[in-house]
């Protein structure tokens, strides 16, 4: 029986994202309801999301749309935390000049999320690969949103060059893959690769480039650090969570529907991949002047952690690539929506623009500490478990110099996360007159810190019930 | 149902910490008046729980187990045995003579606290945890606070440097040990089929000796980074010397117990055959600590560094005093860690005290501060007294099982090497307080010198107190290390 509930959060964001666009009309005349824009985009992502909770939960793992959809916990989750994210980006949209009264930019977020969401649940190549293109071409346009900015356009450009390039690869890899075996279901697929070959070997690399670029794995990591510098911090932020996120979820899915039994050739190479991703994402991190261009690359190294889990290769492992992604993109949320307030106030992101933050704004200092510690990975924030879970999965699978390597990664991380406090805490303003500085941070931005702080807080301490929901998404691959 | 003390101790001082922050920044009184009752609250609380142990069930008593998440079996389980029972009194102690001696601190002083606050309850949240994962979980709620504390008030000279360096050395210890963790869970679980962090059960693993041998010394050294030992132990006096007075205290007085105790919980009690294997290590380097240690104090002119260094010392002696694995350095190490944390937060108070007033620690510079200062110069004699391990204090209860321990090992002739350590700790004590508190006071300083606040005097009191009093009945303190370590032999093999 087929039933409209695998794909109901994806029909709800596409009569959302038709609903905002015939709104745009009626509203352009008065400047004064603009704002109205942002706040229905955000309290219909909230409706779509509590409504597809109530009543779109998978029973178990089943095809559907004749194998174009899995319906299953993984793909579920992941549809809740974009829908999350979208909103939580909506509400920082809110608080950037030029994106915040555009009905434009509110449709292109939908349209990336209801992509993201096809992502998580394709279980078919040519559904995934709709998925991914109806998810890069909003974000491709949203990251070269500011026309009259140079950077942005830049980075808009620069992003869509790469992306059209890797997806092509990735096409590439798709109909090879067609043409060895007449099918195009993943979970068909599974059967045909159960031989290693050259095919396979091929296969796989060209397949594994392309989704390398999705989720910034080194070496295809070039692209992440001026598409985020150049881009509206909240679409950076929406990138650098969300999107990987969409990414990972379909790199999990098919390495275990399709290659599960290459896995022992392969673990060797995912596991080098992640150490360099790591190792080479956290040491350019170090010398950034740039907070922004600096969680560009954190965020590369991010990558290379969550890439630990998948090398494990147990379920255990995919539980904890899928928490550290939600962990890791509710801390990054956070910390561009700092990042996007500052730089609206100084009109910088250099470190230097956060020179006394916490006087200037207290909150906003607590904010920033809460965001960047738990990036680097202390407790009792999220960054803390999420880290500890995914090494634990790499030392149960017998990786335990990669869990090495892990830590070690993770402390040059938290030098260049701490360089970021120490502006915000010990630096002063050039005429130590702080207080004739507030950063003012509008509503929707501070609602929006307040629920990632929250969520932070929460899942950092309480995990249990989250890792919990974590590892039926990862039974769902098994 | 027994009322929850060591939650509530653990838990007190954070509530306390989000309390304050939701403070107006200009409430700085009632910052000030909150933390002192959330301290004293919590010193109360531990002081009835060291006194409500009982001796003769020994063991680990006022256990509370509350499930964090079963599936891996994680809980959150306190308990407190004669090891960790001092230490918490210590923490308790430490923490609200720390609030009474930063009292006049006006920068942020709401971030400061709740910060203070936040170290305090990852202090108290290691010793009393009896599960492995919530061990490191409170381990580093105790690491990441100390940067900032000592990188915003502390000594602007040097702070950005030492508060890096200390976070860097500390962290690199901790996620080391935690990769060691995670293998000694997992092997366990091979081992028993059981997936659980729990310390008592991890106790009665038998890993098998070669396994013991190659993960000691990571578990080990990753914790005693923060124990001080050597050659680990060069962030300590830096992070010493740049640390706010209060922080310094906790940094000297607490902190470095914790990566002690936690060495000694983690590496010695759960894999006592990499601890037999490697002990003879473990007292070299704690003999260079001690005898290196007392030396470079002894030629310091910063009266902050010479406290720092006699620290790197004192701290080798307990390190020196678990490796023995005997009855007796065992015993002498835990009441070494209690009576060193209160020793060292006196000096580190005194020596706030002082700078606070003469605005420099140079200890040629100073002089004659007897008069002005008469109790913090009681109070320094009195920390230079158990320092030297003078019969009588409370370091002499803790020194001498530790130098017999030593004795009974194949390594005896350490002691005597370890014990010139105590005639130039002696020296250079005795020079300190020669110089900065009796002779002529250098005539730019005349009439700058203030007399110290009530508070201050309380907390100096209080603080010797306990010093004497050890000293003099060390069944106040004795007792409850020897049922402690009575457990840890046993898991030693009965030695």
């Amino acid at each position: 029986m087929t039933t409209i509930l695998p794909i109901l959060p994806e029909l709800l964001l596409l009569a959302l994202g038709i609903l905002i666009l015939t709104l745009d009309p009626f509203l352009k005349k008065d400047e004064a309801r603009r704002p109205f824009l942002g706040w229905f985009t955000v309290a219909s992502l909230l409706a779509a999301l509590t409504v597809s909770l109530l009543l779109a939960r998978p029973a178990g793992a089943a095809l559907a749309f004749g194998g174009m959809i899995r319906f299953d916990w993984l793909g579920f989750l992941f549809k809740m935390f974009f829908l999350f994210a979208a909103a939580v980006t909506a509400l920082l949209f809110m608080d950037a000049d030029k994106l915040n009264r555009r009905a434009e930019a509110y449709f292109l977020l939908v349209a990336a999320a209801l992509g993201m969401c096809l992502m998580a649940s394709a279980a078919d190549l040519v559904m995934l690969y709709l998925a991914i293109e109806t998810t890069s071409i909003p974000l491709y346009i949203l990251a070269g949103f500011l026309k009259t900015d140079d950077k942005s356009t830049e980075s808009g450009f620069k992003y869509m060059l790469f992306g059209a390039l890797t997806s092509a690869v990735l096409l590439y890899g798709f109909s090879l893959v067609y043409g060895f075996t007449g099918k195009t279901n993943l979970y068909e697929l599974g059967l045909h690769f159960s031989n290693f070959n050259i095919v396979a070997i091929g296969v796989t690399f060209l397949i594994l480039a392309g989704l390398a670029f999705k989720v910034s794995l080194f070496p295809f990591h070039f692209w992440a650090p001026d598409v985020y510098e150049g881009a509206p911090t909240p679409v950076a932020g929406f990138l650098s969570t969300a999107s990987k996120a969409a990414g990972f979820a379909v790199l999990i899915r098919l390495f275990t529907a399709v290659f599960p039994v290459l896995n022992a050739d392969w673990s060797l190479i995912l596991a080098i991949l992640a150490t360099l991703t790591m190792t080479v994402g956290n040491l350019i991190a170090l010398t950034q002047k740039s907070v922004k261009r600096m969680l560009a690359y954190s965020s590369i190294a991010h990558a290379g952690y969550a890439m630990i889990g998948v090398v494990a290769f147990s379920e255990l492992g995919m539980a904890s690539v899928v928490f550290y992604l939600i962990a890791y993109a509710l801390t990054n949320l956070l910390a561009f929506g700092i990042v996007g307030i500052v730089g609206r106030a100084a009109g910088s992101d250099e470190f230097s623009a956060y020179n006394g933050l916490s006087r200037r704004s207290a909150g906003l200092g607590l904010a920033a500490l809460v965001a960047f510690l738990s990036l680097a990975g202390m407790p009792p924030f999220v960054g803390f478990v999420s880290k500890f879970f995914v090494f634990a999965a790499a030392v149960q699978s017998g990786w335990v110099w990669l869990a090495i390597v892990g830590v070690l990664n993770s402390i040059v991380g938290l030098y260049y996360y701490l360089n970021v406090l120490k502006a915000v805490y010990l630096y002063r303003m050039e005429n130590e007159d702080e207080d004739r500085h507030p950063v003012p941070v509008s509503r929707p931005a501070a609602i929006a810190l307040v629920i990632l702080v929250a969520g932070i807080l929460l899942i950092g301490t309480l995990f249990g019930p989250w890792f919990g929901l974590a590892t039926r998404a990862a039974a769902a691959l098994f | 149902m027994q009322f929850p003390f060591l939650s509530v101790i653990v838990f007190t001082p954070l509530a306390a910490a989000l309390v304050i922050l939701l403070y107006k920044a200009e409430w700085k009184k009632a910052v000030r008046w909150t933390a002192l009752a959330a301290g004293l609250f919590a010193l109360a609380l531990s002081v009835w729980v060291y006194i409500a142990y009982d001796k003769g069930a020994a063991g680990y008593q006022f256990i509370e187990k509350y499930d964090w998440m079963p599936m891996f079996g994680i809980s959150l389980h306190f308990g407190v045995d004669g090891m960790s029972v001092p230490l918490v009194l210590l923490t308790g102690i430490v923490m609200v003579t720390g609030v009474m001696i930063s009292w006049g601190i006006e920068d942020r002083p709401r971030e400061f606290f709740a910060f203070l606050f936040i170290l305090a309850s990852g202090v108290f949240g290691v010793f009393a945890s009896l599960d492995l994962f919530m061990l490191f979980f409170f381990y580093e709620i105790a690491v990441f606070p100390m940067y900032l504390l000592i990188a915003i008030w502390g000594w602007i000279k040097t702070r950005e440097y030492a508060a890096m360096k200390l976070t860097l050395y500390l962290f690199i210890g901790s996620v080391v040990s935690l990769v060691g963790a995670l293998v000694m869970y997992w092997t366990a679980a091979q081992q028993t089929g059981a997936l659980t962090f729990d310390m008592l059960a991890l106790e009665t693993v038998k890993f098998a000796p070669e396994f013991q041998k190659i993960w000691f010394l990571p578990v080990f050294l990753g914790f005693a980074i923060l124990g001080g030992l050597f050659p680990f132990h060069n962030w300590s006096p830096d992070g010493h010397v740049a640390a706010p007075t209060a922080v310094s205290m906790f940094h000297a007085g607490v902190l470095m117990k914790l990566g002690a105790f936690a060495a000694l919980r983690v590496g010695i009690m759960l894999l006592p055959e990499g601890a037999k294997f490697w002990a003879p290590l473990i007292m070299s380097l704690a003999l260079v600590n001690i005898v290196y240690g007392a030396f470079i104090a002894s030629v310091q002119t910063d009266f902050k560094y010479v406290i720092g260094f006699s620290s790197v010392s004192h701290m080798g002696l307990v390190a020196m005093g678990f490796a023995t694995l005997n009855a007796d350095g065992m015993t002498g190490a835990g009441v070494q860690m209690f009576s060193h944390g209160v020793m060292t937060a006196l000096f580190f108070a005194a020596v706030g005290m002082v700078y606070d007033r003469a605005h420099t620690r140079e200890i040629p510079k100073l002089g004659g501060m007897v008069k002005p200062l008469p109790l913090v110069a009681i109070g320094v004699i009195v920390g230079s007294l158990v320092s030297m391990g003078m019969p009588g204090f409370s370091g002499f209860i803790a020194e001498f099982p530790i130098f017999r321990g030593i004795w009974d090992t194949k390594l005896w002739w350490m002691a005597i090497v370890a014990a010139i350590s105590i005639v130039i700790t002696a020296a250079y004590v005795l020079r300190v307080v020669l110089k900065v508190f009796f002779g002529d006071m250098p005539a730019e300083l005349e009439g700058h010198i203030t007399p110290i606040k009530p508070l201050d005097k309380i907390a100096l009191v209080l603080l010797m107190a306990l010093m004497i009093g050890i000293g003099i009945l060390p069944a106040l303190m004795v007792p409850w290390v020897e049922t402690g370590v009575k457990h840890i032999l046993s898991l030693l093999g009965g030695a």
